[in-house]
């Protein structure tokens, strides 16, 4: 990383923070909550760039896992609201409202279908892997819909937010903390990842998978690896979200879910630590902003998109920070 | 009763199998020549449906509105490459998917702005109204039957035009190798658009011809899109014939999975937990018939070249 897009990097962060400091000092628990969407869409961005940007996998799917996640959360706390057991066989499981332990359980079900997806559709690559990562996101979520026990297409409401030993966790800027920790434990874990011997190997895999199996590593368990790891953050995200909205859905799950992922991956800057972070803020930034003015703001958003494809590539920390440096 | 029920839902799943292949065809083709994914199909799909409801409501005819619709696709499909696709044809997957995404974007949201949220409605023409009746007594409206002639029809004359006419041996050679084919004098630029268009043409022509059995409103395109991607990855992709076969088999499963999976379930559970269990199995079946195609042959039943 340059000095440069450290400056840029920390600038991000920070502004992050003080944003939803600041609201918090104006009475504005709005925009404290604000703050929180833009730190769990961040969250779940930066997963997807693990698989998207640093492992060259274009998931159109990371909107089942983020789903994945949320119906974690939310059917962990209907049982506990209910008192009945998750499941009685094999094993009893009851359901929790503790947030440290459905946020395994999310990472633990998002990381487990993403295993059984990515086994499936790492035997492919390029346009194959878009298609195929879809069609199975698709499937999940025409699950979701279609399975009456957990709200099917209705969805599930969260009446109460789930705790945190010691927390407040209704408290705006505390749940704010919650989601701005966690992001920031996943981005250092992707840097430490990205500057081990795993990311050497999951950055040859997307430049030169040949090379990487004629250097003695086998790509394949390498990128299976890393999507799960993907998923399992972003899934992550996704408890989050169920938690910070009281409700989760199959909307959720959606290609359209996937699609505004990816999107505000790319908007940020691939493969870019803080990419997540400047993406989500523009994005939010966009729905509030133009959102103000007409309900179609997502015109709006397309043709920003199409000129910045055609355009303008390397998104914001490509502006900001300049091209990557690789070290 | 169940013999003539299975063969009416074989009927629907045949009709459903047709127009996915017409979506799949444009889609395969475009993959197969330009290299080109293209998420922004669906719409397309769904501009022939509007646009053949609207004329259809403005002239009364439903016959203008199948040509209008078809035609105005092909057309949006011949100027958004001209604008848009053709820039991307050398970059890589994720930017077209960016791009076709932004698309989708731009483009529902402009119907939703012209044709507004209410979903509009199509009869079908009073020629191809009411129904015949199948062996075993059931009734059955010959609009179904018209569209699976008709999307056969169109299947039938996409395979002329590719085997057999200097169009379509261009369109081979451009899926074959198409550096080479520029250098014979080829006009590459024309040849893309025209195949862009052509595919555009039929998902517009089928988006029409389903217009009267739902009801056409923003967002109809991309469930068909996302069936058709499962009708390419098994049928392989880049083959006309792969898509052919991949879309029956998806149109045929999906429709008598919904049928027979819960009545096969209600004989060994209780009839609530059935219409459920089957129900979700039924959802999922297609992608699960994709996966074990993909375990077995991940290129698809029908690789091309």
């Amino acid at each position: 990383m340059t000095a440069r897009e450290g400056l840029v990097t920390a600038a991000l962060i920070a502004a992050l923070a003080l944003a939803a400091l600041w609201a918090d000092g104006a009475g504005e628990p709005y925009w404290v909550n604000m703050a929180s969407r833009v730190a769990i869409l961040a969250l779940a961005g930066a997963g997807l760039n693990i698989a998207l940007g640093h492992g060259g996998m274009v998931s159109f799917g990371h909107a089942a896992f983020f789903g994945i996640g949320g119906y974690a959360a939310g059917i962990a706390a209907t049982h506990a609201a209910s008192q009945e057991p998750i499941m009685t066989w094999p094993l009893t499981v009851e359901g929790t409202d503790a947030m440290p332990t459905i946020w395994l359980a999310a990472m633990g079900a998002s990381a487990l279908a993403a295993l059984a997806i990515g086994a499936l559709s790492l035997r492919t690559s390029g346009v194959y892997f878009i298609m195929i990562t879809l069609a199975f996101a698709q499937m999940i979520y025409y699950f979701a819909i279609s399975w009456p026990e957990y709200g099917g297409e209705d969805g599930l409401p969260i009446y109460a937010r789930n705790s945190f030993p010691g927390l407040d966790t209704y408290d705006p800027l505390v749940f704010f903390g919650l989601c701005f920790a966690l992001l920031i434990a996943a981005l250092a874990l992707t840097r430490m990842l990205m500057a081990a011997r795993f990311g050497a190997a999951l950055d040859m895999a997307r430049l030169n998978p040949v090379r990487l199996a004629t250097s003695g590593i086998a790509p394949y368990p390498v990128k299976l690896a890393a999507f799960a790891l993907s998923a399992a953050i972003t899934g992550l995200a996704g408890a989050l979200l169920a938690d910070l909205n009281g409700f989760v859905g199959p909307s959720l799950m959606s290609w359209h879910m996937s699609g505004e992922l990816i999107v505000l991956v790319i908007l940020g800057g691939v493969g870019r630590l803080a990419g997540p972070i400047a993406g989500a803020m523009v994005f939010i930034g966009m729905e509030v902003v133009v959102g103000g003015y007409t309900d179609r703001w997502q015109l709006v958003l397309g043709v920003v998109l199409l000129l910045m494809v055609l355009f303008a590539r390397g998104g914001i920390m490509g502006a900001l920070a300049g091209a990557p440096r690789h070290d | 009763m169940t013999a003539a029920l299975i063969f009416e839902q074989l009927l629907n799943g045949v009709q459903l199998g047709v127009m996915l292949f017409l979506t799949a065809a444009g889609l395969t083709l475009v993959f197969g020549v330009m290299g080109l994914i293209n998420l922004a199909h669906g719409a397309l799909f769904m501009a022939g449906a509007f646009v053949c409801a609207w004329t259809a409501a403005q002239t009364g005819s439903f016959w203008i509105g199948l040509g209008a619709g078809t035609l105005a696709a092909a057309a949006m499909g011949a100027v958004v490459e001209i604008l848009v696709i053709r820039r991307l044809y050398g970059r890589d997957h994720l930017d077209q998917v960016l791009a076709t995404f932004a698309l989708i974007l731009i483009f529902s949201e402009g119907a939703l702005m012209i044709f507004g949220a209410q979903p509009l409605w199509l009869d079908p023409p009073a020629l191809l109204s009411g129904a015949v009746h199948l062996p075993g007594g059931a009734a059955y409206p010959i609009y179904r039957l018209a569209i699976i002639v008709a999307g056969l029809a169109a299947g039938g004359a996409l395979w002329l035009l590719i085997s057999r006419t200097r169009v379509g041996m261009r369109i081979r050679a451009g899926e074959s190798d198409r550096e080479m084919i520029g250098a014979l004098g080829v006009d590459i630029a024309v040849l893309y658009t025209f195949v862009f268009a052509l595919g555009a043409g039929l998902a517009g022509f089928a988006g029409a011809m389903v217009g009267p059995l739902q009801s056409v409103q923003v967002g109809m395109g991309e469930p068909v899109l996302i069936l058709a991607f499962v009708v390419i990855v098994i049928g392989g992709i880049g083959s006309i014939r792969g898509a052919f076969v991949g879309a029956l088999i998806v149109g045929i499963a999906d429709t008598l999975g919904r049928v027979l999976l819960p009545m096969g379930f209600a004989t060994i559970m209780p009839a609530s937990d059935a219409a459920s269990a089957g129900g979700a199995l039924a959802s999922m079946l297609i992608y699960l018939i994709m996966a074990l195609v993909l375990a077995i042959r991940p290129a698809g039943l029908f690789p091309a070249q």
